[in-house]
């Protein structure tokens, strides 16, 4: 159902929406006034009752993780924030920063407070130098006004903020990469256990959070959990609250829409999004970054024996509300909720190409089923747009990213052989044409 | 140990990362070494080394300050730099250095044009900005014009994907690109 909302959007656009003053007239910093007097307990309860699912892809529940931390040791606890965006389709946290900067920095004092930390790095790709100049900014007006510091808000809780830069890296959004490069290391994945709950950023008691989840805090502490969690359609799913949307590809309103949880691939495409360009018909839509597999418009949800699917067997994939658990269980993945459009103008064949250029790039090269694997792959798609590939190669695709799935240490190999998987099963004629007649009846490009 | 007991570092003796790659770092070498930062550079990098528990943690801000410093690119000099001044190995530096994609080895052109090329950006038409770029400039991607302006680059998505096509110049970004909004941004940058 479409609902939308500004909790975290109402300043967007507006000239100084991103200062400071806009945010405090609009009801800033008061949630973590109030958090800092409250056990940290309570502060992970309250968490824990609006379902707030992470917003960096994986779609882990925020209290869950935040209650996974250590009592307080002899270590240091750290909080850090994943601003790394890379995902192919995904542009929601720069937005956010960009725009809404003091919303992450009041997540993060209260993330913080939750975890026992006292410091925490907001770890941001190079490339967003607007986002990281304006968040250094809001750092130092807080600062200058006693919210960070010694005492924040008069309270005997020292908290630092700092914002990391990494180099160019998408294998650094993966949490114990990014970790790895935090520390001035290559950013190569680590073997998990130990999780970063155990020895994370320098050996110690480390969360992980990416820019939306923490930013959206300050608005469940306002709301309370419950009235926060009750706002998203799918809260009897434990998938709570308002997030952003994104659309982009063709579109004639590709952006930004914060709405709350529920919300269909049909509304984001053709009501936020105004529908295809063109006036076209719909190819297919990765939903939440280019990890996630596409679906065809024609795909019917069929989840047999399963009771509280029942109301959404029959329906559409375009229908299914966008939510962590009903595309899990429709073996798809919501990821970052940003979804991507192919109208028909679009050759899936040369997206495909495109993507696994991308995956091939981007591989950090520790694992041999990625590295090689992602090669491979790249090089299978790049024969057959040239027209040199075979049938037998097409088949090879399968047996290759069955191969990368679950033998890498972190997730980014089944992110690239998902997409890989999916775009050959379904669109197996497009691939086969090219194959058998050179693609003659293929677009042979992706722009309208 | 005092310098006098080392033999003295003669060019002979210097490989592409000197005498260190053999030995621990050390700091005495500083004298050495032909990269140097200004005070106001060494300043914020006494700065970010307090933002850390270790030094090593500062390996990637203090590599983006000695390539803002060079000319964008880092030389072995600044990479041994480095090495000595946060206590690490110059492999372990070259290594941080060779394994993210927007370190160079290699002085760049004056201004850097990265156009993203990733599928949200080619579906809105990233090929053709990118092929207007390359016949503008005259160069391919990777290359540098004859003067010394402009290095033409491809990026892998820039996270701008709801105002493609997208393409950053240093540190600016330009969204919703046409070919004749690319003529304007370059004619500009090469007015400077």
């Amino acid at each position: 159902m479409l609902k939308r909302t500004d909790y975290l959007t109402k300043n967007y656009g507006k000239p100084d929406g991103f200062g400071l003053s806009a945010y405090e007239a609009s009801g800033g910093y008061r949630a973590v006034r109030r958090v800092l007097t409250m056990p940290k307990e309570a502060v992970i309860e309250e968490a824990k009752k609006a379902h707030v699912r992470g917003r960096g892809g994986a779609g882990f529940d925020c209290g869950t993780k935040w209650s996974f931390m250590p009592k307080p040791g002899s270590k240091p606890h750290y909080l850090v924030i994943n601003a790394d965006e890379g995902e192919p389709g995904t542009f929601k946290d720069r937005t956010l920063m960009e725009q809404n900067p003091h919303s992450v920095l009041e997540g993060c004092m209260i993330g913080c407070y939750a975890i026992g930390a006292h410091a925490c790095y907001i770890y941001v790709r190079d490339e967003l130098h607007l986002a990281k100049q304006r968040l250094w900014d809001a750092i130092r007006q807080v600062r200058a006004k006693g919210y960070l510091g010694e005492l924040p808000f008069g309270n005997n809780y020292p908290l630092e903020i700092y914002v990391h830069t990494g180099a160019g890296a998408y294998i650094c959004g993966e949490e114990t990469s990014l970790l790895n490069s935090l520390e001035g290391r290559r950013g190569e994945p680590r073997l998990k256990p130990p999780f970063p709950a155990q020895a994370g950023a320098f050996g110690c008691p480390t969360t992980v959070n990416n820019v939306e989840t923490v930013a959206i805090m300050p608005t469940v502490f306002t709301l309370g959990g419950d009235a926060f969690s009750k706002l998203s359609e799918l809260h009897a799913w434990n998938d709570g609250g308002v997030r952003l949307f994104g659309v982009s590809g063709h579109v004639k309103r590709p952006g930004i829409y914060e709405c709350a949880v529920g919300l269909t691939l049909r509304e984001l495409i053709y009501d936020l999004g105004g529908g295809i360009e063109g006036n076209r018909e719909l190819l297919g839509v990765i939903p939440g970054g280019s990890s996630c597999p596409v679906h065809l418009p024609n795909e019917v949800v069929h989840v047999p024996n399963n009771p509280k699917f029942e109301m959404f067997n029959g329906r559409s994939i375009l229908d299914l509300p966008l939510g962590v658990d009903p595309f899990r269980t429709v073996g798809s993945m919501l990821g970052t909720c940003c979804a991507i459009v192919l109208s028909d103008a679009a050759d899936p064949v040369i997206a495909m190409q495109n993507l696994m250029r991308f995956y091939k790039h981007e591989s950090c090269g520790q694992c041999t089923p990625c590295r090689e694997g992602c090669g491979w792959l790249e090089r299978i798609f790049d024969k057959v747009v040239e027209g040199k590939g075979t049938i037998a190669e097409l088949d090879q695709v399968h047996e290759i990213a069955s191969n990368i799935t679950g033998n890498t240490i972190c997730a980014f190999g089944d992110g690239a052989a998902q997409p890989a998987l999916a775009f050959v099963r379904k669109y197996r004629d497009n691939f086969e044409d090219y194959i058998l007649n050179g693609g003659r009846s293929q677009t042979g490009r992706l722009t309208v | 140990m005092s310098g006098a007991e080392r033999p003295p570092l003669t060019p002979r003796f210097r490989g592409h990362y000197g005498a260190l790659a053999r030995g621990p770092p050390n700091t005495e070498y500083r004298a050495c070494m032909a990269f140097v930062l200004s005070e106001e550079n060494e300043r914020e990098l006494t700065e970010i080394l307090a933002r850390y528990p270790n030094k090593m943690a500062a390996c990637i801000p203090a590599l983006h300050l000695c390539q803002n410093a060079n000319g964008n690119w880092l030389s072995p000099d600044a990479i041994q730099f480095v090495a000595a001044r946060l206590e690490l190995s110059p492999a372990h530096v070259k290594g941080v250095v060779t394994f993210y994609s927007l370190f160079n080895e290699h002085p760049p052109g004056k201004h850097q044009v990265w156009v993203c090329r990733t599928l949200s950006c080619a579906l809105r038409g990233s090929d053709e900005i990118l092929a207007h770029c390359q016949k503008r400039l005259g160069v391919g991607v990777g290359q540098t014009t004859a003067d010394g302006r402009f290095t033409l680059r491809t990026a892998e998505c820039l996270a701008a994907c709801g105002t493609a096509p997208v393409m950053q110049v240093d540190k600016t970004y330009y969204e919703q690109l046409t070919p004749e909004k690319v003529d304007r941004i370059l004619a500009g940058l090469a007015k400077d």
